[in-house]
């Protein structure tokens, strides 16, 4: 018995976009497709001997291409990647809902797919007929539901709601019953597609110590999250997949590193572009861009990490020099929603004192505090008590949610915009209670 | 783990060809087909203020009708039984067929949810579709009863072969079904094509009127369609005692049941071969 859990081979998926488009054919537009197709036939048989290369022409699109890579049991393994990197279409071959156009794969043990929670779920059957038909369908064996159906109620918290219609459920409640349902299942080699997505961040966080528990108990996982924190705590292995193909397959953090490089525009904004600015000074900005803990340029953040904000600027070489003896920097965070997080300056501490020739100014965070979202700037520059360059909606950065606190713990969405340095203790206080009571609570410690 | 030492391997390759039918995974999954059969059953009539009444009513109001113009002004020749039974007799067998052959047909695509989040045999899906009627069959069965026992017709021994018509309904409905439904996730015609040809489909089975009323030069034409076999079958076992021109539908049979054969093996196969796009086109 070996002890690799899924091998895949040089394995592709080919896509017509063209008839993807057009998904409900009518037979009109099938019996024009036919005649192109019989010439193509034609002409394959033609030209090659061996048709086994399919027909790569316009109107297809590779999602996966030449994906190999090997799981061991009891492995967990991220699947991380931008949209349309091949990630569900690699899932959905490895759990046969579809088909590979090349390639092969072989998975060694009972696999249980888990690519949408709740799928099957029929909205006039109650929660106890939808925990049925919902196991049935993901595989489960009924004797199994049976065992497992107390527990599956307990972990959806909807004990009192069992024989109500689930389309009467709020959407957490669904959400809730249909996630546990999906948690109970015990195959051997389990693929989840970004379901930490739904429900409320308690459930959430229930559902990751629930998943964290099945790997505990030696299952293969293989994830597909776009939660970086989630994948880097929960995986021992990452596959970065980038247009189809397998980037990088290695330990969380050179793969994560890899992805959030992919994700990197290639060209930062220029700065000196810009005209909704203010202020008429001698020094104005020219370029924004941040650098990550090895000096490299990113644009993709990541909480707890060293970060270096550096903005470039140039001086009028015509100013009077006695004019940059007090030169203010500052940067603005705002957050996706429009709210002022913080104002970075150099007024808190102390002004420039500059010669009229372009550089950088640069600010260094140690650990980034901020949480997972898109950041928006607002720079402002100030010489001599004069503005002198001040734009506001700049392009920021995205940040991905990481280890901020160094302890490995996964931290979760929707838990406020900052991360606070901050400590833990507990003071137990054993107070003897006065008077007559004392006695009685003694006697009930005793006993 | 003895359970992990005895994990099935799966292969999973570009098939190419005709693809083996794979019966045993089908049985495999039968408690899937048993839920989906009963959420199918369950889900059926509710929020319907008659609910499980639908079922008796439906073919009891087509006998009605049916009785008022083809049996009192048609005069359409029965055989000798009362007109309503001889039409009921007939609609039972056939309104199973037409929400058979409908529901499996339209099943796939209906349930595109589950095809493009979930492995199982999608033979499954047509399958249900075909038996789910069969509680809907029983419950109108029970109307034919009262209707033989008020008419005072008492069956024959022929009656234990009843459920062999029945049968060969089930699988006609499901060969038929398999094509349509396998047709219908690439071509949504089918939608539109079914309740047609469910309609043109009753007129060319002797349901309102009896075999005997075609000429018998033209009657080898009846046979050609295989719920010919099944609605006279049905008369025959059911009323065959009184029945005026009581004939066993023996060598009527044969080519009804060798059709319906040939449609369900063709339809399997050619299921097999188109559901692995089923998922990317659907």
């Amino acid at each position: 018995m070996t002890d690799i859990a899924i091998r895949v081979d040089k394995l592709g998926k080919m896509y017509r976009i063209g008839r993807a488009q057009q998904r409900h054919d009518t037979l009109r537009d099938v019996i024009g497709s036919w005649r192109l197709e019989v010439g193509d036939w034609v002409k394959r048989l033609r030209h090659s001997t061996s048709n086994l290369q399919p027909p790569t022409s316009n109107d297809t699109i590779w999602a996966l291409r030449d994906v190999s890579f090997e799981v061991r049991r009891g492995e967990v393994v991220g699947i991380i990647g931008r949209n349309g990197a091949g990630k569900s279409t690699l899932l959905k071959i490895l759990s046969r809902i579809t088909e590979p156009t090349t390639g092969r794969a072989e998975i060694h043990g009972r696999v249980g797919s888990l690519l949408e929670v709740g799928t099957g779920f029929h909205p006039e059957l109650t929660g106890r007929e939808n925990i049925y038909l919902n196991g049935a369908i993901l595989g489960m064996k009924k004797t199994e539901i049976d065992r497992q159906f107390d527990e599956i109620v307990a972990f959806a918290e909807i004990a009192q709601f069992l024989d109500t219609p689930v389309k009467r459920y709020s959407s957490g409640m669904y959400v809730r019953l249909a996630f546990a349902v999906a948690a109970h299942l015990e195959p051997e080699i389990l693929l989840v597609d970004e379901v930490l997505a739904v429900g409320d961040a308690a459930f959430q966080k229930k559902c990751l110590g629930k998943m964290g528990d099945v790997a505990q108990e030696g299952r293969t996982i293989l994830l597909v999250s776009h939660n970086m924190a989630a994948i880097s705590g929960l995986s021992q292995r990452v596959a970065t997949l980038d247009q189809g193909s397998l980037v990088i397959f290695a330990d969380p953090a050179s793969a994560i590193g890899k992805y959030l490089r992919l994700s990197e525009s290639t060209s930062t904004p220029l700065l000196s572009d810009l005209h909704n600015r203010r202020g008429e000074g001698p020094i104005r900005f020219t370029s924004f861009h941040c650098e990550g803990p090895d000096g490299t340029v990113v644009t993709h953040l990541v909480s707890g990490q060293y970060t270096k904000l550096v903005l470039g600027f140039s001086v009028s070489p015509d100013v009077n020099p006695e004019n940059l003896l007090s030169v203010v920097v500052a940067i603005a965070v705002y957050d996706s929603a429009g709210y002022k997080l913080t104002n970075l300056s150099n007024h808190y501490f102390q002004p420039f004192e500059m010669s009229p020739s372009s550089g950088q100014f640069m600010c260094e965070i140690e650990r980034l505090p901020l949480r997972s979202g898109q950041y928006v700037l607002e720079l402002y520059c100030q010489a001599n008590g004069l503005v002198s360059d001040w734009i506001h909606d700049v392009q920021g950065f995205e940040v991905s949610d990481g280890d901020y606190y160094e302890t490995g713990r996964i931290t979760y969405a929707n838990q406020g915009a900052v991360f606070l340095d901050h400590a833990w203790s507990v003071n137990t206080v054993h107070e003897a209670p006065a008077g007559a009571s004392s006695r009685g609570a003694d006697d009930s410690q005793k006993s | 783990m003895a359970e992990i030492d005895s994990a099935p391997t799966v292969v999973i390759q570009p098939s190419r060809g005709w693809a083996a039918l794979q019966l045993r995974t089908v049985w495999e999954y039968r408690e899937l087909l048993y839920f989906l059969v009963w959420r199918d059953i369950k889900v059926r009539y509710k929020q319907t203020a008659l609910g499980v009444a639908w079922i008796i009513l439906q073919p009891v109001v087509s006998m009605v009708i049916f009785s008022l113009l083809f049996g009192q002004l048609l005069d359409v020749p029965s055989g000798g039984v009362p007109y309503p039974i001889f039409a009921y007799a007939a609609l039972l067998p056939w309104n199973y067929f037409a929400g058979a052959l409908t529901r499996s047909s339209q099943s796939l695509v209906g349930s595109a949810h589950l095809i493009t989040k979930v492995y199982f045999p999608r033979l499954i899906i047509p399958i249900s579709g075909v038996v789910s009627g069969l509680v809907d069959f029983a419950i109108a069965f029970l109307v034919l009863i009262g209707l033989m026992v008020y008419y005072g017709v008492t069956p024959t021994l022929a009656v234990l072969l009843l459920p062999a018509f029945l049968l060969l309904a089930v699988l006609t409905a499901l060969g038929f079904g398999l094509w349509l439904g396998a047709l219908n996730v690439r071509f949504r015609d089918v939608n539109y094509l079914v309740p047609f040809l469910v309609q043109v489909w009753m007129y060319i089975t002797p349901v309102i009127y009896g075999s005997t009323l075609i000429p018998e030069r033209f009657r080898f034409l009846l046979a050609l369609n295989p719920m010919t076999g099944v609605v006279e079958g049905f008369r025959w076992a059911l009323l065959g005692a009184q029945l005026a021109e009581a004939q066993p539908p023996g060598a009527m049979l044969i080519v009804p049941i060798a059709i319906s054969l040939l449609v369900l093996f063709s339809g399997a196969l050619f299921f097999r071969r188109t559901e692995r796009t089923f998922a990317d086109i659907i």
